[in-house]
């Protein structure tokens, strides 16, 4: 994963709270490997019209060039699947801005560098207005946590753990193995204090 | 493990300290995983693993299991007649199980496969095989990994770059959550269950009610409450935003976890036991966020829309839009029309297509028992499927003889599996179908495009089925099927 400090695209409005994982991907189209593409994905069902077909209305048939999502409350409730943030990714996403965001989703966009800006309420309120459903060039600045549309900057909160590994593009598994002593340490420890947390190999249990 | 005791400690302070090995300056804390679970939808996290060309550290304390996309019809008719394994003919869900299996192998994981007696769904399969003990932390790529903070552990849902992380370290960063209490007291009155606790607390506070909070759940009903009914509160965690449920263990969960395969034995049990002792929130322990229920004016409760908090007493009125806050309102009027509703109308008496009784919330035996006690002697006016939780409690419904009355009932007795509640497995439930459910989601298109879901406990999906449309199961006479 690359790190970003800096990004400038375009934001589009999706109005709609508790926008939950189902969603954002259906679960049916998990089996395939990432390296497919997951773009198509995205509000698979939500685009389409009881027939099937593509519905133009749905704002990002209008907006094909978006990367800021600037939806409601509650963004990506629901499932762990890592395929939500994957979808966004592919589909050009890097930047989504909600009021709140589902923990597990929120944890899984930033290990794959996709943003979840927290803002308030209010300011979710106010965005919608400038967005509209027309595409509206913004600018969002990891450094300092802000979104600017125009003359106007708006806050966002990230914590800060989550900021760093953005901008850096650390991989966790990296800076775990670099820590390798400590947890062997901990390791021998803990069995010492604790041999029942093993699994028993007793397979003379057999209870129901 | 050391358990240190101070005097105003949660359960969940506990819990994170005995697993932490590190604490770095911004507040994410290095975890030691105890269990980590993995299933058909961890491929990402295998393919991951591979890209970097990493092991698994330890093989020992992860298992695998085929649950989200088996087949529950078939099984057995599907089988190779020469090599006698399971063929199955959808060449995406044999691709899947078939990944896991080799991955599994290639890392030397012990994997429940088709054929195992123990497979099951994840969450119900890992208690019941004593993989899930208290004071231990577990993870799963799955977000009702919640379901096992019942024994008192920490267990939490995690995503696939996780999932790698884990299996290639064992361990995992995460900032500490928020604590939060659930104390819930009174006697449940008859034909409520812990279902109709979660779902009256999500549709109180909102799905995001406990975001970012851990929650504890205690008080009288809790200590009342069986296992299989406290894994059902903690399963149902996550669609109130916590990620983490949790009850402290007590006599009742020793009881169920003693001689289970992989618990401890012998002294270890005995060792074991003195820890566990411990695993409780000291008195005058402060929470970031405390909440009471009065478990005594419950009644079953049941689903109207497209989130869990969008919930009703089954003896009430689908809400007004007028009596809803503004943004309330136009998510209720949105969910009102996928669903097929009217706001102010009775939530008894609409209507169903089909039930479904399964999944990691409903399908333990318990579950597969109420049911059974509405629908022995009666026929359902609508089909439905019957997929218990997992292998073994699929072969304890039949020694009592539980099958025979779904089937005589008309209803289809299926294998163990995610099933009806995740859509990807081939039981799905078609475009404007009502279904009532005793899954965890009625999220748009979750059960299949289109379908529409209504969430409540196993007892009222069966008396759904007999009345062929939501009904109070208050009402219906009930035969004690099972001793």
């Amino acid at each position: 994963m690359s790190g970003w400090s800096e990004h400038t695209g375009i934001a589009v409005g999706l109005p709609i709270d508790n926008i939950d994982t189902d969603q954002l991907i259906p679960a049916r189209f998990m089996s395939q490997p990432r390296s497919d593409g997951y773009g198509d994905f995205l509000f698979y069902d939500v685009r389409r019209e009881s027939n099937g077909e593509l519905d133009p209305e749905f704002v990002l048939h209008k907006q094909t060039s978006a990367t800021v999502l600037i939806a409601g409350r509650n963004f990506g409730i629901g499932s762990s699947r890592e395929a939500a943030a994957y979808a966004l990714l592919d589909a050009g996403f890097c930047v989504v801005v909600a009021s709140s965001f589902g923990d597990i989703f929120a944890a899984n966009a930033v290990n794959n560098g996709l943003l979840p800006a927290q803002v308030e309420s209010h300011t979710i309120h106010e965005l919608q207005q400038f967005v509209g459903s027309d595409a509206v060039p913004c600018t969002i600045s990891l450094l300092d946590s802000t979104l600017s549309i125009g003359v106007n900057t708006f806050p966002f909160t990230l914590d800060e753990s989550w900021q760093k590994k953005l901008i850096s593009g650390w991989d966790d598994i990296d800076l775990t193995l670099a820590e390798s002593k400590r947890i062997e340490d901990f390791r021998t420890r803990y069995f010492e204090g604790a041999p029942w947390a093993l699994p028993s190999p007793n397979t003379a249990n057999e209870h129901g | 493990m050391s358990v240190i005791v101070q005097p105003t400690k949660t359960l969940l302070d506990k819990l994170w300290s005995s697993h932490e090995i590190l604490l770095r300056e911004d507040g994410s804390s290095l975890l030691w995983v105890d269990r980590h679970l993995v299933h058909e939808g961890s491929h990402h996290a295998f393919a991951k693993l591979k890209a970097r060309g990493a092991t698994v550290a330890q093989p020992d304390l992860t298992f695998a299991v085929a649950d989200h996309y088996v087949p529950t019809r078939d099984r057995q008719r599907g089988r190779d007649p020469v090599r006698n394994h399971l063929h199955i003919a959808d060449a995406t869900i044999n691709r899947m199980i078939t990944t896991l299996q080799n991955n599994a192998h290639e890392h030397g994981i012990e994997m429940f496969g088709l054929d195992d007696p123990r497979q099951g769904i994840v969450h119900v399969i890992g208690p019941e095989l004593g993989l899930t003990l208290p004071g231990l932390l577990i993870t799963c790529g799955d977000s009702h990994t919640s379901t096992h903070g019942a024994f008192g552990a920490l267990a939490f849902g995690i995503g696939a770059t996780e999932v790698a992380h884990v299996l290639a370290t064992q361990t995992l960063w995460q900032k500490k959550p928020k604590s939060m209490r659930i104390q819930i007291d009174g006697q449940l009155p008859e034909d409520v269950t812990a279902k109709d606790i979660a779902l009256h607390w999500i549709a109180k506070l909102g799905t995001s009610g406990a975001l970012g909070h851990a929650i504890e759940y205690c008080g009288s009903t809790v200590d009342a409450l069986s296992m299989e009914a406290r894994m059902t509160l903690c399963n149902l965690s996550i669609e109130g935003g916590g990620r983490f449920g949790m009850i402290a263990p007590d006599a009742t969960t020793l009881a169920y976890v003693e001689g289970r395969q992989f618990a401890p034995t012998q002294t270890q049990w005995s060792a074991a036991n003195a820890q566990w002792q411990e695993l409780h929130t000291d008195e005058h322990a402060k929470f970031d966020k405390d909440v009471q229920l009065d478990a005594s004016s419950l009644a079953p409760v049941v689903t109207w829309g497209t989130s869990p908090e969008q919930a009703v007493p089954v003896d009430a009125f689908i809400p007004a839009l007028a009596d809803m806050k503004p943004e309330q309102a136009d998510a209720a009027r949105s969910a009102l029309e996928y669903m097929g509703l009217d706001a102010g109308q009775m939530i008894e008496g609409i209507s169903i297509d089909q039930i479904f009784i399964g999944s990691c919330t409903n399908a333990r035996i318990e579950d597969i028992r109420a049911a059974a006690a509405v629908l022995y002697g009666r026929k359902s006016k609508v089909p439905g499927l019957i997929s218990p939780g997992s292998t073994a409690i699929k072969a304890q419904a039949e020694r009592e003889g539980l099958d025979r009355i779904f089937i005589d009932a008309g209803l289809e007795w299926a294998s163990s599996g995610c099933s009806s509640c995740v859509g990807m497995n081939g039981d799905t439930v078609a475009s404007g179908k009502r279904c009532a459910s005793t899954t965890n989601r009625n999220f748009r298109g979750r059960q299949g495009r289109g379908s529409r879901t209504h969430l409540m406990s196993p007892a009222m999906v069966a008396a759904a089925a007999v009345a062929g449309k939501i009904v109070d199961v208050r009402r219906i006479s009930k035969i004690g099927a099972t001793t």
